[in-house]
């Protein structure tokens, strides 16, 4: 493995967004983030700043008022950057999946990496995401050195 | 005239190289100890070169075409002060030479419109207001025991400087704190986001000019250390043993306190500051005259 590409795996900054959930899965993301965890060991940190992020974490289903936020925000991290949809609102709208304010799953904004299911995705699955959006910017990051 | 190397000129060289390195593994040190502290396991020691290494490699997304130059500013100039402390230069030109670099990293701040970095900007010229003082006020008890403002002179004097001037040694803790950017004074943007919206005076930075920032602060680091192992030139690892006691109450301070307001880091540091380095200060004038 390249050293850039090990670099990249051992130090994922991630942001996390709200974008309109219920408060049900941000809860389980800070939960996920807390000193039980210890995300810091495998150099997790919550930044929040999307400049210096390299993983996207969006929790509630996108809608109306807000994809353009959310837009915002994936323009503004650098590549290589993952996406990961938390939750069942995120991944297809979930129970708001008919109202008419919603646009439904965050995919119908932004490219999404990994889908974590659930209501509320638990703690250990959103851990499990992050190492699975690990693998996907593996891959990212090798195709672009493969670019270069 | 070319002279044979000097053993003192190889120890300043190799010291200039390291020091950049040797900071990365103390702030690695540091997310250690304070993970400890937070009875978590904590990242690898090395965590710090994998963060820079992967901010190297990140696309650039520049505020300016201005931001890099004054990136590698923030960084060349906390370098050309290390060079002069290796040296053994004068330390005013040191202390300056250090303010230059934070009025890079104060102007990049100001070089894009987002409201986060401009407050973060303005809070860092709160905090240069606050340890800039205790710096030059040091320097120049220092001048008034040695007679000169030359670190060369520091190590020719006889007595250790922590026997003379300690109360301007616990003052260092203040520029320590301020400079580390640890609770309770991080006003102007905390290690890791922790407190604050966005990032503070970082807010505008990414990629390699965010990589350029974090070498420039650990630089910084080693060469604050470096200033406060001063105290003790005759024996530098007694010395270093002084700097990294107050590096450790700063990680201690960091993990128990909130962060406070910029108006209670100025009005602890240049009450709290000011009078233990002026009482320092007029002890040693009377020693002098008696």
């Amino acid at each position: 493995m390249k050293t850039m590409t090990k670099a990249r795996l051992k130090s994922p900054w991630v942001l996390h967004y709200d974008c309109g959930s219920c408060n049900g899965c941000d809860i389980e993301v800070l939960a996920a983030l807390m000193p039980k965890f210890d995300a810091e060991r495998f150099g997790i940190v919550n930044i929040g700043d999307p400049k210096q992020a390299d993983i996207l974490v969006v929790t509630g289903p996108a809608n109306k008022r807000n994809h353009r936020v959310l837009k915002n925000l994936y323009d503004q991290m650098p590549e290589p950057k993952v996406v990961l949809a938390v939750g069942t609102c995120a991944a297809t709208g979930g129970i708001f999946h008919n109202c008419p304010n919603t646009l439904g799953g965050v995919d119908k904004v932004i490219p999404v990496d990994v889908y974590v299911p659930g209501c509320a995705a638990r703690p250990e699955q959103i851990v499990d995401g992050i190492v699975l959006a690990l693998k996907k910017l593996e891959e990212k990051s090798e195709k672009k050195e493969v670019a270069k | 005239m070319v002279s044979t190397l000097n053993p003192d000129m190889a120890i300043s060289v190799a010291y200039i190289i390291v020091a950049p390195f040797l900071g990365g593994l103390i702030v690695g040190l540091d997310r250690k100890i304070t993970a400890r502290m937070q009875n978590r396991i904590g990242p690898p020691i090395i965590q710090p070169f994998y963060d820079l290494i992967k901010l190297w490699g990140k696309e650039p997304f520049l505020a300016s075409s201005f931001q890099p130059i004054l990136a590698m500013g923030y960084f060349g100039f906390i370098f050309t002060g290390l060079i002069l402390l290796a040296f053994r230069q004068d330390l005013l030109h040191i202390i300056f030479t250090l303010t230059l670099a934070d009025i890079c990293l104060i102007v990049a701040a100001y070089n894009s419109k987002s409201p986060y970095s401009n407050l973060g900007g303005r809070r860092e010229l709160l905090s240069m207001l606050s340890y800039e003082p205790l710096m030059v006020l040091t320097a120049i008890s220092v001048q008034v025991v040695t007679g000169t403002f030359l670190v060369k002179g520091i190590f020719e004097y006889g007595t250790p400087l922590l026997l003379l001037m300690p109360a301007a040694y616990v003052a260092q803790q203040l520029v320590l704190i301020i400079d580390m950017k640890k609770s309770p004074y991080d006003v102007a943007g905390s290690g890791h986001a922790h407190q604050e919206l966005v990032r503070g005076v970082y807010t505008e930075f990414s990629g390699y000019t965010l990589a350029l920032i974090e070498l420039g602060h650990w630089t910084k680091l080693v060469f604050i250390l470096s200033l406060i192992s001063l105290f003790w030139a005759q024996n530098l690892i007694i010395g270093w043993a002084l700097a990294l006691l107050l590096w450790f109450i700063a990680i201690v301070a960091d993990n128990i306190y909130p962060r406070l307001t910029w108006k209670s880091m100025l009005r602890t540091s240049w009450v709290l500051g000011f009078m233990l380095i002026l009482a320092n200060f007029i002890a040693l004038a009377i020693w002098r005259v008696i």
